[in-house]
This record gives C-alpha cells, sequence and structure tokens, in this order.
C-alpha cells in the first residue's frame, strides 16, 4: 500500500479504527476537530458508532458506558475540554475500564489560544483526576507514530485495562505528512476474552462495575490493586527513543513537536563536532527513567525542551536523583522554541 | 529516488537549489484553492520520494482575509512544519502580498495573482513573477482552476517535481468525487507552465 497524507487527527482516527475501535463520543474543539469529523464518515462504514455529545462530560461518560460493554471506546479533545473530562477519567482508572483518550493540547490555561502547546504534562501524567491514580500517557512525535502508537494504546488500555491517554499538540494534529497502515495490527486476540464486562447475565452470576466503594478497608484494597498495577505497567511499558546515547555529553530531552525540532538542532550540532543528543519519551507515564539513569552515566547535562514553562523538567531530575544539571529552554501561550533559540541556550549552559 | 523534473528549459541553478529544501506558502483568500494546491504539490514531492509537511493556517482569520497553507519540501527529515521566512510564495489576493511579502527570505521567488492584486511588490532582493492567473484561468472558462495555473508557472521556475507527477498527484490531492476535474486541472497546469517558461 503506498504512502498516503494526512493530518495527525485523521491517522489517529483511521488507526483507531484499524485497531478495532468502534465506539467514538466527542465534542468539537480546535486543534482535534478533523478527528471527531474523520470518525463521523468512518464509523458508519465500519459499523460501529460515531456521537457528537451535547459536551465533553458526556462524551467521556459514554465511553465509560461503552467500555463497560467490552467494545473499544475512544474520546477525543483538546486541552480545556481535557479538563472537562478529568473526572470521567478518573471513575475509569477506579473501574479498571480501558478506553483511550486524544489530547491535542493548545495554549493555556483558562481557554487560552488554538495554537499548539504542552502544557498539560502535569495534568495527563500526575493523574489529572481526583484520586490515587495514572493514566498510561503516550506521547506520538511524527504522523507515522500517530497511527503506530494510537494502536499500541488501545492495546495497552486492554492489557491493563486501564485508561490510556494520546498526548499531541496542536502541530501534529494538523500538519500533513507520509504516513502507512498496511503494517498496522492490533493485538486484540492475544489477552483472551473480557471476562469482566456487562453484557447480560442471563445463566452466569451478575457483574458490578463501580467506584463506590463504602465498606470498611474495600478501597484501600482497590487502591493497593491498583498500585501493584501500575508498578508493573513502570515496569514494562516505558518507551523511549535515543538519539546518539553513546557519546554525547548534552543530551536533550524533549517530546512531540518540541523533540522534532531538537532532533534538527542536534543534527546541526553534530555537524560541528558537538557531542549532543538526545533522549525522546515516547511513554510519558511511565517516564522512561531507566534509560535516562543509563545515559545520565555518561552525558554531564541535561536540557529539557518544552512547549510550556517547564513540567516535565521535573521528572527528568526525579529519574536521575539531580546527579547531573538540568537546564531548561521553553516557550508558552502557544508558542514554538526555534532551533536558533535552542542553539543558544545550549551555548550559554556549556560555555560556563 | 526519483525524478526530479526534467530541467528542460530551466536554469541549472534552480534543479540544485530545489533538491535541497523549499519552505513554500501559498495565501489567498477561501475558496480560491490555496488548501489544494499546497496539497497537490505535497503529494507529488512525496511520490519523488521527498519528506514532505502540510500544515494549515487554523488560526482565528478574518473574514475575506487571508487563508494559507505551509509545504516544505526537503530531502532530510523535517522538524517544524511551520514556514516563517517561504523560500517561495505565492499571493493570490491583495491582503496576501500585504502580509507575506515582507517575510519572503531574501533571495526567495514571490509568485502574484496579477488579476486581483493592483498593487506591486516593493521587494527588490527576491525573485517576483507576476502572472494574471484569475483572467487566465477565465479563458479556460474555469476561474477556480486559477490555482493550478500559478502551481504550473511555480514549477517552470523552480523545479521542485515534473510537469508530470504533479499532474500525475492530483489523484492523490482529490477526492474520488472531483476526479472530473482532473482534466481542465491539468490544461490549468500546462497553461501556467507555458506562461512560465515564457
Amino acid at each position: 500500500m503506498k504512502k498516503i497524507l494526512m493530518c495527525g487527527n485523521e491517522a489517529i482516527a483511521e488507526a483507531a479504527i484499524i485497531a478495532g475501535c468502534r465506539f467514538y463520543a466527542g465534542y468539537p474543539i480546535t486543534p482535534q476537530n478533523e478527528l471527531p469529523s474523520y470518525m463521523s464518515k468512518r464509523m458508519p462504514e465500519v459499523g460501529g458508532i460515531f456521537i457528537q455529545s451535547e459536551s465533553e462530560i458526556s462524551a467521556i461518560n459514554m465511553v465509560f458506558g461503552a467500555s463497560l460493554t467490552g467494545i473499544r471506546a475512544m474520546t477525543s479533545s483538546s486541552s480545556p475540554g481535557i479538563s472537562l473530562k478529568q473526572e470521567g477519567i478518573s471513575y475509569l482508572a477506579a473501574c479498571e475500564l480501558p478506553a483511550v483518550i486524544v489530547n491535542i493540547m493548545r495554549g493555556g490555561p483558562g481557554l487560552g489560544n488554538i495554537a499548539p502547546s504542552q502544557s498539560d504534562y502535569f495534568q495527563a501524567t500526575k493523574g489529572g483526576g481526583h484520586g490515587d491514580y495514572h493514566t498510561i500517557v503516550i506521547a506520538p512525535a511524527s504522523l507515522q507514530e500517530m497511527a503506530d502508537l494510537t494502536i499500541l494504546s488501545f492495546d495497552l488500555a486492554d492489557k491493563y485495562r486501564t485508561p490510556v491517554m494520546i498526548l499531541g499538540d496542536g502541530i501534529l494534529g494538523q500538519m500533513m505528512a507520509p504516513v502507512e497502515f498496511k503494517s498496522l495490527k492490533p493485538k486484540v486476540e492475544s489477552f483472551g476474552k473480557k471476562d469482566w464486562i456487562l453484557d447480560g447475565c442471563k445463566g452466569r452470576k451478575p457483574r458490578i462495575i463501580r467506584s463506590l466503594l463504602l465498606a470498611e478497608g474495600e478501597l484501600e484494597r482497590l487502591n493497593l490493586k491498583l498500585q501493584k498495577k501500575y508498578n508493573e505497567i513502570k515496569d514494562k511499558e516505558q518507551r523511549c527513543e535515543v538519539l546518539y546515547g553513546d557519546d554525547s555529553e548534552i543530551m536533550l530531552v524533549a517530546y512531540g513537536t518540541s523533540s522534532r525540532i531538537s532532533r534538527s538542532v542536534i543534527e546541526r550540532l553534530r555537524k560541528t563536532g558537538k557531542k549532543i543528543g538526545m533522549l525522546r519519551p515516547i511513554s510519558l507515564w511511565p517516564f522512561p527513567e531507566k534509560e535516562l539513569k543509563r545515559v545520565a552515566k555518561r552525558a554531564k547535562a541535561f536540557l529539557v525542551i518544552e512547549m510550556s514553562c517547564g513540567q516535565m523538567i521535573e521528572d527528568v531530575k526525579l529519574a536521575i536523583d539531580c546527579a547531573r544539571p538540568v537546564y531548561f529552554y521553553g516557550r508558552t501561550g502557544g508558542e514554538i522554541p526555534s532551533e536558533e533559540e535552542i542553539i543558544k541556550t545550549i551555548e550559554d549552559k556549556t560555555r560556563s | 529516488m526519483g525524478g526530479r523534473g526534467d530541467g528542460k528549459g530551466i536554469p541549472h541553478r534552480y534543479i540544485q537549489r530545489c533538491s535541497v529544501k523549499e519552505e513554500i506558502i501559498f495565501a489567498g483568500f477561501g475558496g480560491q484553492g490555496i488548501m489544494l494546491m499546497g496539497k497537490a504539490l505535497a503529494y507529488a514531492a512525496m511520490n519523488n520520494g521527498r519528506h514532505v509537511t502540510w500544515m494549515p493556517s487554523y488560526g482565528a482569520e478574518v473574514r475575506g482575509g487571508t487563508a494559507h497553507s505551509m509545504v516544505i519540501i526537503s530531502d532530510e527529515i523535517i522538524a517544524s512544519p511551520v514556514v516563517k521566512e517561504p523560500t517561495i510564495c505565492v499571493v493570490m489576493n491583495r491582503p496576501s502580498l500585504q502580509k507575506f511579502e515582507t517575510r519572503v527570505k531574501k533571495g526567495g521567488f514571490l509568485i502574484v495573482n496579477k488579476s486581483l492584486i493592483d498593487i506591486d511588490a516593493a521587494r527588490n532582493d527576491i525573485d517576483i513573477l507576476n502572472i494574471p492567473a484569475t483572467n487566465m484561468a477565465s479563458e479556460l472558462n474555469s476561474l477556480k482552476s486559477a490555482n493550478m495555473i500559478i502551481l504550473g508557472a511555480l514549477l517552470a521556475k523552480r523545479s521542485i517535481v515534473s510537469l508530470e507527477s504533479l499532474i500525475d498527484a492530483l489523484k492523490d490531492a482529490l477526492s474520488v468525487s472531483n476526479y472530473n476535474m482532473i482534466p481542465i486541472n491539468e490544461k490549468a497546469i500546462r497553461k501556467g507552465f507555458e506562461y512560465g517558461s515564457r
């Protein structure tokens, strides 16, 4: 199959269809509108359900309802809309329901603007809603990854029975680039039959899915069970790409769009002989701390590049126990760091 | 890697330059096919093995103002798809000229739709092609194909892809329901190419 040009929002939508997603609910918001738009066309073609809900809150709760029947379900939005969904995501985590939530981030806080941003990192990786929980957070950086990692997200959601967030930004959602779907295949079969779903209890004991646990000790037991699962995810599902990890003295750390710009910076500086590389987290939660620790043995300093005022930098410092200096450069409010700005920061920080 | 244009009648320096990187802005008002021209060129370049990105302007635009799309064509992986200083800029209406003329990279190339723009571009450190694209399109009885006339002219001056690969790419860039528009678009592209080759 030949490569096609698609925007990132459409690539996620088509990959979701390939992954077997058959329920989508969402409410329009820029810069992710191409996703529901594509779904509204494709879902009926594959016998799935598309609903433009009356609000973001109803969309996430529709996904909750769809997921507990065993169907692969998804919603998408952009920053302010994702804030509205947080209560529902907390419920999904508590009830151990798989779902994929896409956040194509825009500038915040508040209603902000519609330009690309990465300022929802804290919200995405630290829980977002109330309670002791985490969602797996996956951060694509190219159109092909928008497709590939969407399939992975559905698989991870089913494997661990947990909500998974795909965290992109306005650039990744809007830009078109070549993408290929031929080799994409979900692993759905390998997880066995879903023996927890609500599909009619005729002839068997009723199942109950709920998050209100009032009996003594019941809620702590749930939390400890969730923590055990999160530890397993932390152990097995850290993902990242390392560029020039073996000889770099300065390591950039960046994801999504800022990693694209950082990659370009690295190739430019490598041509001048500078020993510089990058660690690009693909899973933001679990954060790829094992690889970071490993490259910290060689690297003398880290520079974190974000389209925010500095959020992921905290995880970088934690991962390496502050064993190396960790610098930061970021732009905020929908602005994008330029290659020149990053190079100047590198020069400033390495001069002293 | 596939063809890079036949190069016939085109100064060698252009071919050299085009094989590295072009950052292009297409600007005009809604309905002029601004998004499509970017997409058609991006598809043609992709089919020739190049790295490409296409990015729309999705900001809050003023009614009657400008819409634009940004295309990057490169032999290397493309970092950001956002074009700040275009090496090639197409302006289809007057507000677009006023907005983008100053942003064209020194030594770059500006194409002006002279039919709809009654002022002159003032830069003297860039190449400028004035083309009455909308008038030429009306001669073809297809006002909407002014965008394709300009694409043809662009290829005559900067051989990013061959004329034939652009025409082939129409099938990719248009939805099947618009395939009946391919012959007129092809005609327009050839007419523009002729104009640009003069």
